[in-house]
């Protein structure tokens, strides 16, 4: 079996506004035996500033990278931007010599060294590929059979598919199976694998509230009693835009929004509270009452 | 700026109007090699979730648009920064461009032009002082204790800022052009 221990990289947004996460992956991770090392002195992945500058990506992500290295440790994170600009860079990396080259000469001047050692997985494709999905269901106490849920897997879990690799980004299953595991029912919907636009919330708010509302309406049209996410970002999306999003196109959807450590935890028997559920802006009252 | 909306030519194009140097630059970049291999199917532009809701912005045309060399109709477009990065043009292209990353290399030249949104700048400066993309206020950091959540770790500003310096990365976001138009 392939050691369950792990750099833990929390990334900016998830201690920034969405802890809820962090608090359910933490304590999902220490009951199912997973190791997550703090990683200290991590900086931006390098994500949010690559439309601005591709090298500065580079030598943030690299950085970040060099750390685990040095910690010997592969990375986990909660993160899908993280996760796939660790990895998509990691590899690079590891395959572009001449890049590799450039950019060792940019980490010596801060005493560091890419030397390609170790692989970087989101917390999720941990849960499935090294931990396995049979696993999780034998921690299972409190199977949710009485829920239907949809998924909103982020643009980022599953694109663009050379560097991720793991799941077919227009028909995915990983996501699927680690849902089931829990005993929910899996509800399909119109668009499933669209972006919910949260990159460009800050350059025209439109594009994003209506690309998050358009899968609001589709998931509700098939009756999901709360949507799924592995992603803090598409979280804020789902979650915390979604009053402005009800009253921008006149609807009511009341979709409570669940980290996936969360729906695992509850399924582990773990409270809503210990869970933070109860911290989320769309409630998630009824939701619960279902599973008493 | 005389910015446009869209990067749509509104009048016939004129060979003076080209710049022929424009896709080869695009091309150095990595992820714009295959710029000149589009032949305009428009698989992008058809699974394009942004292109659905608003016909200002529109991948396939941003990719003509620069293989022609019309520059300052891709540079100078706001559309250009409508791109939220989802991939799907990418993993859809039957060609094998990296259409999400030519878009990304042609807002980095327009960055380096002094065309930067102001989140960025945002983003970038708060990299530059804490080494996150986001500031955390003191509140959310007590908070963590409460919650029994590990102290978040204090990041070497000084390495970052070393190796962002490098880059001239603190010159473009705040908006200094780095490269003459």
């Amino acid at each position: 079996m392939v050691e369950l221990r792990y750099a833990f990289f929390l990334g900016c947004t998830i201690p920034y506004r969405v802890t809820s996460y962090e608090v359910s992956a933490r304590k999902v991770a220490a009951k199912l035996g997973i190791e997550l090392v703090e990683m200290n002195d991590f900086n931006c992945c390098g994500l949010p500033i690559d439309p601005v500058s591709h090298e500065a990506m580079l030598v943030l992500a690299a950085r970040n990278l060099c750390l685990a290295e040095q910690q010997n440790l592969n990375i986990t994170t909660l993160c899908t931007g993280c996760a796939i600009t660790l990895r998509k860079v990691n590899r690079m990396l590891k395959e572009n010599k001449e890049l590799r080259e450039i950019i060792n000469r940019r980490l010596k001047e801060v005493g560091m060294e890419f030397k390609g050692t170790i692989e970087v997985k989101h917390f999720a494709h941990v849960l499935a590929e090294d931990y396995g999905t049979e696993n999780i269901k034998q921690h299972v106490k409190k199977p949710l059979a009485q829920l239907q849920v949809s998924e909103h897997a982020g643009c980022h879990f599953l694109r663009p598919m050379e560097y991720t690799g793991f799941d077919h980004p227009e028909d995915p299953t990983l996501l699927k199976g680690l849902i089931e595991a829990t005993g929910a029912k899996y509800l399909d919907y119109m668009d499933k694998t669209n972006c919910c636009g949260f990159t460009v919330i800050a350059i025209d708010d439109k594009i994003s509230l209506s690309l998050t509302g358009s899968k609001l309406g589709n998931m509700q049209d098939v009756g999901a009693e709360a949507v799924v996410t592995v992603c803090p970002s598409c979280f804020l999306m789902f979650d915390v835009q979604q009053p402005r999003i009800e009253r921008a196109f006149g609807k009511t959807f009341s979709i409570p929004v669940v980290h996936y450590t969360q729906l695992l935890g509850l399924a582990m028997g773990m409270s809503a509270h210990e869970l933070e559920l109860d911290t989320h802006r769309v409630a998630a009252t009824s939701l619960l009452s279902k599973i008493g | 700026m005389g910015a446009e909306q869209s990067a749509e030519l509104k009048e016939t194009i004129r060979s003076s109007h080209l710049d022929r140097n424009f896709p080869k630059e695009v091309m150095k970049h990595h992820g714009g090699e295959k710029l000149f291999l589009c032949y305009q199917c428009g698989s992008c532009a058809g699974g394009c979730p942004v292109g659905r809701l608003t016909t200002d912005y529109n991948p396939r045309q941003i990719v003509r648009l620069a293989s022609l060399g019309l520059k300052d109709n891709v540079l100078k477009s706001n559309s250009l920064w409508f791109c939220t990065a989802c991939f799907t043009c990418t993993d859809r292209c039957p060609q094998g461009l990296e259409v999400a990353s030519i878009i990304r290399v042609i807002r980095n030249m327009a960055a380096e032009q002094g065309i930067v949104p102001q989140v960025f700048k945002e983003l970038g400066s708060s990299i530059l002082e804490t080494g996150l993309a986001y500031k955390i206020p003191e509140l959310r950091l007590k908070k963590r204790e409460e919650q029994k959540l590990p102290p978040m770790p204090t990041t070497d500003t000084k390495a970052v800022d070393k190796l962002l310096e490098a880059t001239g990365f603190p010159k473009l976001i705040k908006g200094q052009p780095v490269k003459e138009a």
